[in-house]
Order: structure tokens, then C-alpha cells, then sequence
């Protein structure tokens, strides 16, 4: 990692341990909040960003992963174990939503997944017996650690942040791996990967199903981060929500999912000093990105290495014309 | 000697056209075999026909003896059997030496043991050879897509020989490249051909770097075997110049 990327890191690490204990409690939930959707989307990105499917059934997952804990901790199971579980079901259900894309992609897969985010949010709304329906489930707590309670709010944010960092190093380490490679190779240029012997079978449900884990772990947090789960957070347009922090953040780009989370999940809330114009203040700020940015904002040093490249290549070329002309 | 590729009868029809009928021939170990002909005489719907991109609606395709008749690229690659294609095809996001390591990658260990695996799956060496053979050291850290045409053509051909294949099948290696560089293409795979004893099978427009360079050659026309025989026969041969090279 080059100094002045790894010295960024250290800098942005210092920042999210030293400034939670200066905010506010709302400030506080917020960045909790937030940390939760960067783990959400740090799944998304290696499902979007780095293996090339189109997912718009994430929030599915996230739904799945945050009811699964609600449910087992309101019988009276562990956190603890209610965290690896629901990483396993949202992995096995991720590999299954995963066969569509073996048989379509682009638009017609985001539909597919589309569709199977509705079916999850219809159960999670209809089966009250089960989800509590409209009325949500309520009185979700938070977990302890060795007898030490994560209840407080702020001590439940340091613990969102490791998980996140664990999370985070998990998936750089897998991104390093040949992995992380063959995931490139099946989203740039899935015949090519065949005929180079990558399975591209298995890597598209691969990426399905650990990007799904993600949404699993992050909806676990999120349950006792909210201690109250109904199904408005895990509709198709919070998939579609998710979708927009990856490619804002920058889709393919490792730290993006931070960066696009701060969009989707924070810039609302500081934009509220607009009253009843700041959704429309939002929705122009995600238009103009999407217009002059559309790799993400994490893309902006390519995009200026790019331009300084074309611009040597064009006065090369210039001198090259010139001394042909001086000779002539 | 025996084989290495047989291909035997291999037939496909398009809207009942006759894209390849009743192709047949052998390629032997070491043997570098020319495929010429016109445009849609058949050459790549054959070469996708051996190489599991098409079913062929008849014959068979044996190498080294195994029927191999609808398999999967992925399974003749895992099988010795590397390939480019007529357009570049490299991962352009990717760097230079990423893209020949990911090229050889998935012949190491196992799907569960590669993601413990170091990025390089112990390649690197192996990758830095293939770079420095194809004189490509000035740019191995670069993104193949911010490389020139001819560069991403040389990085595309290194690509294939990365698993040590038994056999490549080349498909127009030389396509929109420069002639100094044909030469320089017709160096490597010679060079590589009597390094590693592997077979090719090339498909080329250039007559010049065929003839330089094949030990044989199939003269494909309108989906036929017209003729089979070494550059001198091929070019002595009346059919040959009347059909393909008009003369």
C-alpha cells in the first residue's frame, strides 16, 4: 500500500475512534447506522463491484440477516450465535438467488433479484406469527461480552466499528487472494475467464453468497442497533438505495462502500438544514455524481491520472507533428 | 507417432448452411499446423467447435487419446488446451503480470485452498520469465488497457502459455498488429514452440508468417478440407492458389 494511502487510513481509523464520544446521541445512532451499511455494502461491492453481477436484492439479506437475530434473541438465543447464523442462512440463500445469474445477466438479473427482495419483504410484512408483520418486533436487545454489556450506545458503536474492520480485513484478504483475481477476470470478461479455466459458475454464486453474508452480518448489527425491526427498512427501494452508495462510493474500489454509505446514510441528515427541499437537494447531488463521476468518487485520482496521461500523450504527439514539419 | 489432436468428422450447420462439413485431420505433438481460408470458410467455427465455445452437430475431437467432444472451455483448458481469440482479450483493469497470473491461477491447488493462497499462487517467477521473454518488463505493472494494441496483442498470446498447455490454438494472432511485430510474434512462438515442445494449431490471414512458420497447413474453402500439406505443397498446389489465392 502506497505511504500516503496507508497514512489516509490511519488518519480516517483515528477519526471514527476519537470523534463519536463528541457527538451527540443522534450523531452517535448515525454513525452506527452508517458503519452497518458499509458492511452491508462492503458485500455488495464485491457482488457489484468486483464480480461484474447486477444485485438489486440486497436489502433481502440485510432483512433476513436482521430478522434472523431479532427472532432468535426474542426466544432467548445468544447474540452470539445468532451473528454466525445469520451469515450462514443469508450465505445459503445467496447462493441459491446466485443461479439466476448463471442463466441471465445485466438488467434481466437486477429484475430477478429485484423480484426476490419483494417476495422476502412480502413474507417479512405477512407472516406476523413469525416477523410481527407491520407491528415489528420490539424490545431487541443489545448483547454483552464477557459479562461486559455493549447496551450503550456509544460503546455498541465501537463495537459496530470492529466488526466492521474485521469484516473489512476479511474481505481484503480474500480480494488479495486468487480470489480476487478470478472475480475481476469473470466481471471483465467472462469467456475469456473460461477459457483461462476459471469456474465462472462457481465464482458468480461465490460472490452471490458472500456478499450476501455480508448483508447478514450487517442486518444482525442492526437489530440491536435499532432494538425495533418492521420491514420498512428492507424494501426493494432500500436495495435500490444500496446499490446507488456502491456505484457513488465507487464500484471495484475497496474503500468505496465507506465513502458511498457517507452518501446514502449521512449526506440526507446534513442536508436536512433545507427542510422540506432536502430530498431534492439529495436527489440532485446523487444526479450531478452520476454525471460527471460515474465510476464513484473513489475514481477521482484515476480520472485525473487518465486525463494527465492523455494530456502527455497529445503533447508528445504535438512535438512529434512539429519536428516531422520542421524537416519537411 | 500418435496424435496429439484427432479431429474427426466435425460438422455445423447454421439455418442448415454448412458452416463446417466433415472437417477431419491430426495434429502432431510439436507440431505448429497452419488453418488457412477465405472469409467463412469455417476456420472459427471449427476452432469453437474443438474448443467447447460450439457444439458441433457431428464428429469427434479426441486429444491425447480422451474423447473430448462437448466439453466445456474450462475443462480443456484444465486439460492442457490454451487459446487466444481473434480480438484482444485481456483483463484491461488488471496489470500486466495480474493478467498472467490469473491466466495459470485456477491450476493450482483447489478452489478452498486458493483463497489462502498468496495473490501470486507462486507464480510470480513463472510470470516474470513470460514477461521478460515477450520483452515486456517496461510495462509489467501497468494496466493491460492502458497498453498499446501490439502490447495487449503480446500480452494476450503470453496469457496462453502461462499453464504450460499441451497444445495452444491461435486465432489470428497477427490481426491488426504491425509488420515488425509479426516478426516479432512469429519469433516468440517459435521460440516457445521449441522451448516447451507444445503444439499450436494457428489460424492466420498472413500467408508470410503461415508459411514461416507452420509445419503444416489445412486448407479450409466453403467449410471443406480443400488440402493438407507442408507451406511448399500448399503453395505449389493449383487448387489452392485458384481457390484462396486467387493466382
Amino acid at each position: 500500500m502506497k505511504k500516503y494511502r496507508f497514512t489516509l487510513l490511519m488518519a480516517a481509523l483515528l477519526a471514527l475512534l476519537a470523534i463519536p464520544p463528541f457527538l451527540k446521541s443522534y450523531g452517535v445512532y448515525l454513525s452506527s447506522y452508517w458503519l452497518v451499511f458499509v458492511i452491508a455494502t462492503m458485500g455488495l461491492n464485491l457482488t457489484v463491484g468486483y464480480a461484474g453481477q447486477k444485485s438489486l436484492g440486497h436489502a433481502a439479506f440485510l432483512g433476513i440477516g436482521a430478522y434472523t437475530t431479532a427472532i432468535l434473541l426474542k426466544v432467548g438465543i445468544s447474540f452470539w450465535l445468532g451473528l454466525p447464523l445469520a451469515m450462514i442462512l443469508c450465505f445459503l440463500v445467496g447462493l441459491i438467488l446466485g443461479f439466476p445469474a448463471l442463466r441471465v445477466r445485466t438488467i434481466y438479473l437486477a429484475f430477478a433479484t429485484l423480484g426476490f427482495n419483494t417476495a422476502v419483504w412480502l413474507v417479512i410484512r405477512n407472516e406476523e406469527w413469525l416477523t410481527g408483520g407491520t407491528y415489528g418486533l420490539s424490545g431487541i436487545e443489545r448483547p454483552s461480552i464477557f459479562g461486559f454489556s455493549l447496551a450503550n450506545s456509544l460503546v455498541f458503536y465501537y463495537f459496530i466499528l470492529v466488526v466492521a474492520i474485521l469484516l473489512g480485513l476479511a474481505l481484503w484478504r480474500l480480494l488479495a487472494s486468487p480470489w480476487g483475481k478470478a472475480f475481476t477476470a469473470l466481471r471483465d470478461n467472462p469467456i475469456r475467464a473460461e477459457s483461462l479455466g476459471i469456474d465462472t459458475r462457481r465464482y458468480t454464486l461465490l460472490s452471490f453468497a458472500i456478499g450476501a453474508a455480508y448483508a447478514g452480518a450487517a442486518g444482525a448489527l442492526l437489530a440491536p442497533l435499532v432494538q425495533f425491526m418492521d420491514p420498512a427498512p428492507f424494501t426493494a427501494a432500500a436495495s435500490i438505495m444500496m446499490y446507488l452508495m456502491v456505484v457513488v462510493g465507487g464500484a471495484g474500489y475497496f474503500f468505496g462502500p465507506l465513502v458511498g454509505a457517507a452518501v446514502g446514510v449521512v449526506l440526507p441528515e446534513w442536508l436536512r438544514f433545507a427542510q422540506g427541499w432536502y430530498l431534492f437537494a439529495f436527489g440532485f447531488t446523487v444526479f450531478a455524481l452520476m454525471l460527471w463521476l460515474p465510476d464513484g468518487l473513489l475514481s477521482i485520482p484515476d480520472q485525473v491520472r487518465r486525463r494527465r496521461l492523455a494530456r502527455q500523450a497529445r503533447a508528445a504527439r504535438k512535438a512529434i507533428n512539429s519536428s516531422s514539419e520542421v524537416r519537411a | 507417432m500418435t496424435p496429439i489432436l484427432k479431429v474427426k468428422n466435425i460438422a455445423k450447420r447454421y439455418a442448415g448452411i454448412h458452416a463446417v462439413a466433415d472437417v477431419s485431420f491430426e495434429v502432431m505433438p510439436g507440431e505448429i499446423f497452419g488453418v488457412i481460408g477465405p472469409n467463412g470458410s469455417g476456420k472459427t467455427t471449427m476452432f469453437n467447435s474443438i474448443l467447447g465455445q460450439i457444439a458441433p452437430d457431428s464428429g469427434s475431437i479426441e486429444f491425447k487419446g480422451e474423447n473430448m467432444t462437448g466439453y466445456s472451455p474450462i475443462a480443456l483448458n484444465r486439460r492442457g488446451i490454451g487459446r487466444t481469440f481473434q480480438t484482444l482479450q485481456v483483463f484491461g483493469k488488471m496489470t500486466v503480470r495480474d493478467n498472467l497470473l490469473v491466466a495459470a491461477q485456477e491450476h493450482q491447488g483447489t478452489l478452498v485452498s486458493r483463497i489462502f493462497a498468496p495473490g501470486d499462487s507462486g507464480l510470480g517467477p513463472k510470470a516474470d520469465n513470460l514477461i521478460d521473454q515477450f520483452r515486456l518488463h517496461h510495462v509489467r505493472d501497468k494496466k493491460a488497457g492502458e497498453l498499446s494494441y501490439g502490447q495487449q496483442k503480446l500480452v494476450d498470446i503470453a496469457m496462453a502459455f502461462m499453464s504450460d498447455p499441451h497444445m495452444v490454438l491461435l486465432d489470428e494472432p497477427c490481426a491488426g498488429v504491425n509488420p515488425g511485430l509479426v516478426g516479432e510474434i512469429s519469433r516468440l512462438l517459435k521460440e516457445l514452440n521449441r522451448s516447451r515442445k507444445s503444439s499450436f494449431v494457428v489460424i492466420e490471414h498472413n500467408m508470410d508468417f503461415v508459411m514461416d512458420l507452420c509445419h503444416r497447413i489445412l486448407v479450409l474453402v466453403e467449410g471443406r478440407v480443400m488440402a493438407v500439406g507442408t507451406p511448399d505443397e500448399i503453395r505449389a498446389d493449383r487448387r489452392v492458389l485458384e481457390a484462396y489465392l486467387g493466382s
